[in-house]
């Protein structure tokens, strides 16, 4: 589980992030959504340290990280996965050794262990005969692939997703939102997504929270955003005509449902 | 206001070099794999401008040695001094700037811009040790390659002395072994290993700091590359006047 307390975040004069609030569960995919340039990317890297909040506080499985020295935050962050949204694949490295980077780095395992832990998640990422390739040789998708395998190779209790589907064509990016949801349940993570594509919070939003101006302006499951009144939330799922008429869908059901 | 506050970014970048390293048996292979792109990669193009610097050097020399009563030892010895003191260690190390520094801006700075320098700090890597460390040791070696340049320099000066009939062999041999003070060749090793650790690390600097895309990291390079060399050459000035003033 992830607290997360009143934190916000200033760029010099341009304040991104404004007193939010939050907690994201344990086994969830929890959605982070917004329009582009809302704070989305700066509020994921604010959570894992990459940038220092200005206020607020925030804890992972109870344990705060402003009391955590810079090299204990680091060691918390073995327990944390990262996809980017460009990958973020090291270039100088093949697919293999992208993936086996952390456990080179931080594990005592033999080549044997390791290449087994490697084959392992890029088999669980349905990518089997890419090992020896370098990046530059990948597809988007592909990509994705390797960094979500990367980003879970040791375990982690957190993954963070920053638009994993960004760039990829509708049936790829379904693909890599369900690998997400079926790994956060399988290995009991808390996973938080960063999107604008409101695909996947259809596909796999099981908790929402929408950021506007910087505030966190709605938050939710998936069967609840269509059914709100909250206008902010309204003009950004229903810029769409496909939306509005879910929306109605959902409307139909709830008052059947009463 | 804001130099000062770069320069102090600059010292704290320093010392997160040294802290948290990264585990050895990665760290040989960074290093062996850097010495190979900073240090040998660079020897040819060291080799090939020292040897016509040098013969540069001792052409103007003799031209400018235009009286008869002047010994033609004169040119060996000029040649040497300003090989040794100052066509080697800094006319390099300025050629260095534009090729190993651009190299170390860019590579760096383009981590930075697709994320992967955030994604080594995610994972819990000391990202400044992993990135600097294997080059500020690499870089080590940079001496080595001023020696080897300090040669070349002499042999070219040499060779343009014969070829041009500027100075007889037995003379130009002569010059060269004049009056020799080892402390010369000891200040242009210190030089050389001073600027070693301003060419693995300022660029470095203007890297690891970028902020932006692909298009800063071309800017980058070209901001990287002014500001190293002209720290370089105050540095040198600075060196100079410490050590021989
Ligand atoms: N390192 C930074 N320095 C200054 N401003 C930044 C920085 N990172 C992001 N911003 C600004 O913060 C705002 C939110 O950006 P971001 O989180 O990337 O949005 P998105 O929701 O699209 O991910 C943008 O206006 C952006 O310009
Ligand atoms: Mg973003």
């Amino acid at each position: 589980m992830i607290q997360v307390e009143h934190i916000s975040k200033a760029f010099g004069e341009a304040t991104v992030l404004k007193d939010i609030s939050t907690t994201f569960e344990r086994g969830k995919t929890n959605l982070i959504i917004g329009q582009s340039g809302s704070g989305k990317t700066v509020f994921l890297k604010s959570l894992i340290g990459l940038h220092e909040t200005d206020k607020g506080r925030i804890a992972f499985d109870g344990v705060y990280l402003d009391t955590l020295e810079r090299d204990e935050q680091r060691e918390l962050r073995k327990a944390m996965g990262m996809v980017f949204q460009g990958s973020a694949l090291f270039d100088s490295m093949t697919v293999a050794e992208n993936v086996c980077f952390p456990l080179q780095m931080f594990t005592s395992y033999s080549s044997k262990e390791k290449s087994e832990q490697v084959d392992r998640v890029l088999e669980r990422v349905n990518l089997v005969d890419a090992h020896q390739k370098y990046p530059s040789e990948l597809s988007g998708g592909m990509k994705k692939r390797v960094a979500i395998a990367r980003a879970i190779v040791m375990n982690p209790k957190f993954l963070f997703c920053d638009e994993p589907n960004s760039g990829l064509d509708p049936k790829t990016a379904i693909l890599i939102d369900d690998l997400i949801q079926e790994i956060t349940r399988e290995y009991n993570i808390t996973t938080l997504i960063n999107t604008h594509d409101m695909n996947s919070v259809m596909q796999i939003g099981e908790k929402i929270v929408f950021i506007k101006e910087g505030k966190v302006a709605w938050e939710g499951s998936k069967e609840e955003i269509f059914v709100t009144n909250n206008q902010a939330i309204s003009d950004f799922v229903y810029a769409s005509d496909l939306y509005q008429n879910v929306r109605k869908v959902y409307i139909e059901k709830a008052k059947s449902k009463t | 206001m804001r130099y000062i506050e770069e320069i102090g970014r600059y010292g704290l970048m320093l010392l997160e070099i040294f802290r948290k390293p990264t585990k050895w048996s990665v760290m040989r292979k960074l290093i062996l794999k850097e010495i190979d792109e900073l240090i040998f990669n660079s020897l040819g193009i060291i080799i090939f401008i020292s040897f016509f610097i040098g013969g540069v050097v001792t052409i103007q020399t003799a031209l400018n040695l235009t009286s008869p009563f002047l010994p033609k030892s004169l040119i060996g010895f000029a040649t040497r001094q300003s090989v040794i003191l100052e066509f080697a260690p800094t006319f390099i190390s300025i050629i260095m700037v534009g090729k190993v520094g651009s190299y170390i801006t860019s590579s760096i700075g383009s981590m930075r811009v697709t994320e992967q320098i955030d994604a080594l700090e995610v994972m819990g890597v000391n990202s400044v040790n992993y990135l600097i460390f294997p080059k500020l040791i690499a870089m080590l070696f940079y001496p080595f390659a001023i020696a080897i340049a300090m040669y070349t320099g002499i042999f070219g000066g040499w060779m343009a002395a014969m070829f041009g009939n500027y100075a007889p062999t037995a003379d130009f041999i002569a010059g060269i072994q004049e009056d020799f003070v080892g402390f010369h060749v000891t200040y242009a090793f210190i030089k050389s290993l001073v600027f070693a650790v301003i060419i693995a690390t300022l660029p470095a600097y203007h890297g690891y700091y970028l902020k932006g895309g692909a298009l800063e990291v071309g800017k980058a390079a070209t901001v990287s590359f002014i500001w190293t060399s002209v720290v370089i050459i105050i540095v040198n000035y600075v060196l100079t006047q410490l050590l021989l003033g």
